[in-house]
């Protein structure tokens, strides 16, 4: 069992990525954009962030970089949700500090194969 | 693991027509350069093309992405900003609206309309930049929909490499980026006999200088087994950038994989469902056609302080039910002293009724929504319809909060929009000729919700030419819905604009064309059980007031006793109860008796006959008389008792029995008897000989 954040403003997407990950046993943390999020994972300590990328306020990329600044979060696993596969995109999701990406469209089975690559 | 996505399509479909809405009013909104209100549009689209695609409308995402790509240029100034982009724009937003609803119903969209959209954006997108359709969709979209990822079958008969050798060496970086080398050979374990040899020479020699959060190492790998080389290749997908890597096959079975190891698992692993470009369409529409259909009103956002509330309320009931059950066991035991105990008895059930009412209220509010929710959509209703006509429309909304029972408002939309629609057509005059008349060139249409007593009170005010009533006088008199020598007042000859024969007489401008529909209209509010009363000043406008009840289902009644049964009518009805005075009662041979009130004559029904509960009686000297009013009409009704008022639960008649004429449905008394509720409209009808369907 891990502790997970799970970052974004789409309520389905959320509601759909924190129930696969508590089906698997984890312990889930909801944002609502950027700066929700980044003031849950502040004393949550999570072991894996998940957001999306394209968010008002705080978007997912500024979120990863500011989350790297934390000592708590130098190392935490952080996947970026991206609808572009393009290679462009991906490389900022990795300039920016994320571990990995997911590529929209995915399904449960997709996110929790994903997951456990980030996650023992 | 397998889930049902269903659970979330719902809430998908909830968010993207709210996405959507969004969109339309920040694209009214929308001036060139707007960079802002363009990152919030296109943050709209982005969200729903992602969600489609997840959730498996395959059709929507790929609609949605070339709105997402054009306004992405728009956003980053590769494309311009321009009313026609903007309407080509709302146009899509209309289709993925229609399309959202077909998956939401199961019906089907307009392909044709969808199909010459997206050719619009596509050609708007060639226009602007020729180079840049972006390909990345297809393969996203067809590689993920049907599930089957990089699991490919490995094609183990013909050649897969019994292993291979991996050469793995970070840059110093890796490990910043939340990337863990043991975690990627654990992930490696999985797919096969690992084993791991590990090359320290690039650390450093000293300390000096050492970064602890660098990488220095490096690793050989050899993988045994039947692993596809592209299950090694997503391993290390994240971090290719960041490290050297190569994999190589460690000895071959054939010949043939030797030279050409399996980069490309299609070609071997082409079992039916990995066909990308074939399996999208049946597979991602599957889904679609599968999934829940909810009705329009079976799923609604509620805030969580009102389910607080609830909470809180039930928490009371539990107490007071616990100590009313207190009270019965001390009853119970000691007899002697219930009569100490019927004094907590009755504060405890004044407490229960207290509880029940305001859960009732609580339970009420539940179902009530701003009425925004409607009023959002007349922006765009006035941006199409004053492009249209060359008219120039200021439309103000006041009150958008104003709540209103779900169900009411549902059914409010249309009324809405024709009432709004002929404000603009037929009120609001063209620029010149309002000029002409001295007015602001610009016409006012406003939109108001206000709550008053029990009822939600909404306006549909226009500043225009107004009605002219000697036209309307003229044509009612044409329809055979007045004689010759009947002469109404002003205001009375306005209304009969929502009469049927009336409305689809003709529609001629010199009429205001108001005609058209407005019996429609009255109908369905009078359906939600409202009334609708029109006012107009020639040369200053009109003025359309509906009034609708807060819910459907309970209402405010009087409680009447007439000839030993209780009737309810609705207390919004009741104009003034009054005891009769002989002099003014006229009662004319063959004719329904006058009661004269004030300076005028109200028709007197006698219920008693009119439910045939007895023969018809002339009116004695001293009767009791409600006089109600509905639809303008007034009419004062015998009763031989007025019991007392409370809240009824209305109950239709017609799903177990019939309409009956002059009722509007029936409750259930506290004793359980059941009352029918008067529809005084209906009464009115019936006596003045209006109403066919009494017959």
């Amino acid at each position: 069992m891990a502790k997970v954040l799970v970052v974004d403003d789409s309520s389905s997407m959320r509601q759909m990525v924190s129930f696969a990950l508590k089906q698997a046993g984890h312990d889930v943390t909801e944002g609502r954009d950027g700066n929700d999020g980044l003031s849950k994972a502040q004393g949550l300590k999570a072991d894996l962030v998940i957001t999306d990328v394209n968010m008002p306020g705080k978007d997912g990329l500024e979120l990863t970089r500011e989350l790297r600044k934390l000592p708590d979060y130098k190392f935490t696993p952080i996947l970026v949700l991206t609808t572009e596969a393009g290679p462009e995109k991906k490389q900022e999701g990795k300039a920016a500090g994320a571990t990995g990406w997911l590529v929209k469209p995915f399904d449960p089975e997709k996110l929790m194969s994903t997951v456990n690559k980030v996650l023992r | 693991m397998s889930m049902d996505m269903s659970q979330f399509t719902e809430a998908f479909l909830e968010e993207s027509f709210e996405g959507l809405e969004h969109m339309e009013t920040e694209l009214l909104a929308l001036n060139a350069g707007d960079e802002e209100t363009l990152h919030t549009i296109f943050r709209a689209a982005h969200s729903i093309k992602g969600g489609a695609g997840t959730f498996g409308f395959s059709a929507i995402s790929e609609f949605t992405h070339g709105m997402e790509t054009l306004l992405d240029r728009m956003r980053n100034g590769q494309q311009e900003t321009t009313p026609e982009i903007v309407n080509l724009l709302l146009r899509a937003v209309d289709v993925l609206r229609g399309q959202l609803q077909a998956a939401r119903d199961g019906g089907e969209a307009d392909p044709a309309e969808a199909a010459e959209v997206r050719a619009l954006i596509e050609a708007t997108l060639g226009d602007a930049a020729p180079d840049a359709t972006p390909d990345a969709l297809a393969p996203t979209v067809g590689g993920n929909v049907d599930g089957s990822g990089p699991e490919n079958g490995p094609g183990d008969s013909d050649g897969t490499p019994r292993g291979w050798r991996i050469h793995f060496r970070p840059h110093a970086d890796l490990l910043r980026t939340g990337n863990d080398p043991l975690r990627m050979f654990e992930v490696l374990e999985e797919l096969g006999e690992l084993t791991v040899h590990c090359d320290a020479e690039g650390l450093p020699a000293t300390l000096e200088g050492y970064d602890p959060e660098a990488s220095y190492l490096a690793w050989t790998l050899e993988l045994r087994g039947d692993a596809d080389r592209a299950d090694i290749e997503e391993v290390f997908e994240w971090v290719e950038d960041e490290c050297d890597l190569t994999i190589e096959p460690l000895e071959t079975a054939g010949d043939s994989t030797g030279a050409h190891p399996p980069a490309d698992p299609a070609p071997d692993g082409s079992g039916p469902e990995s066909t990308p470009p074939g399996g999208e369409d049946s597979a991602a529409g599957a889904p679609a056609r599968a999934a829940s259909k909810p009705t329009e009103s079976s799923s609604m956002r509620v805030n969580a302080a009102k389910i607080d509330a609830l909470i809180d309320m039930v928490g009371e009931l539990v107490i007071t039910q616990s100590m009313l059950t207190d009270i019965s066991e001390q009853m119970e035991e000691d007899p002697s002293r219930v009569e100490q105990q019927i004094e907590r008895l009755r504060s405890g059930l004044a407490e229960l009724e207290r509880n029940t009412r305001e859960l009732q209220e609580s339970v009420m509010g539940i179902r009530m929504v701003p009425i925004a929710q409607v009023f959002n959509r007349f922006p765009r209703l006035v941006h199409d319809l004053s492009g249209q006509l060359g008219k120039q429309i200021d439309l103000q909304m006041e009150g958008e909060l104003t709540e209103i029972d779900k169900t009411v408002l549902e059914h409010l939309g249309d009324p809405l929009v024709h009432l709004v629609r002929n404000a603009i057509d037929h009120g609001i005059e063209m620029p010149d000729e309002r000029s002409a008349a001295g007015k602001d060139p610009t016409g006012r249409v406003t939109l108001e919700a206000y709550h008053r007593g029990g009822n939600v009170v909404i306006e549909i005010r226009d500043d225009g030419r107004g009605m002219n009533s000697d036209r309307i006088l003229e044509k009612a008199r044409a329809a055979g819905l007045l004689r010759p020598d009947q002469n109404p007042e002003p205001h009375e000859i306005l209304q009969y604009i929502f009469e049927p024969g009336l409305s689809t007489a003709d529609q001629v401008s010199d009429l205001s064309g108001r005609g058209v529909g407005m019996d429609v209209v009255k109908k369905n509010i009078r359906g939600l059980g409202g009334n609708i009363e029109l006012h107009s000043e020639p040369g200053r406008g009109s003025r359309v007031t509906i009034r609708l009840p807060l819910t459907l289902s309970i209402m405010d009644g009087q409680l009447l006793k007439i000839h030993d049964e209780t009737f309810v009518i609705p207390l919004i009805a009741i104009v003034e109860s009054l005891q009769t005075e002989p002099e003014n009662v006229k009662q004319a041979f063959g004719k329904l008796p006058l009661y004269r009130l004030r300076d005028e004559y109200i028709p007197v029904v006698d219920l008693a006959a009119l439910f045939g509960q007895a023969e018809p009686s002339p009116m004695p000297d001293r009767a009791l008389l409600v006089v109600a009013e509905a639809d303008n009409q007034r009419v004062a009704l015998r009763v031989d008792d007025l019991l007392g008022q409370q809240q009824v639960v209305i109950k239709t008649l017609e799903t177990n029995f019939r309409r009956v004429p002059g009722t509007a449905g029936a409750t259930i008394l506290g004793d359980g008897q059941v009352a029918l509720i008067l529809d005084v409209a209906g009464i009115a009808r019936m006596t003045s000989g209006r109403d066919t369907r009494a017959a």
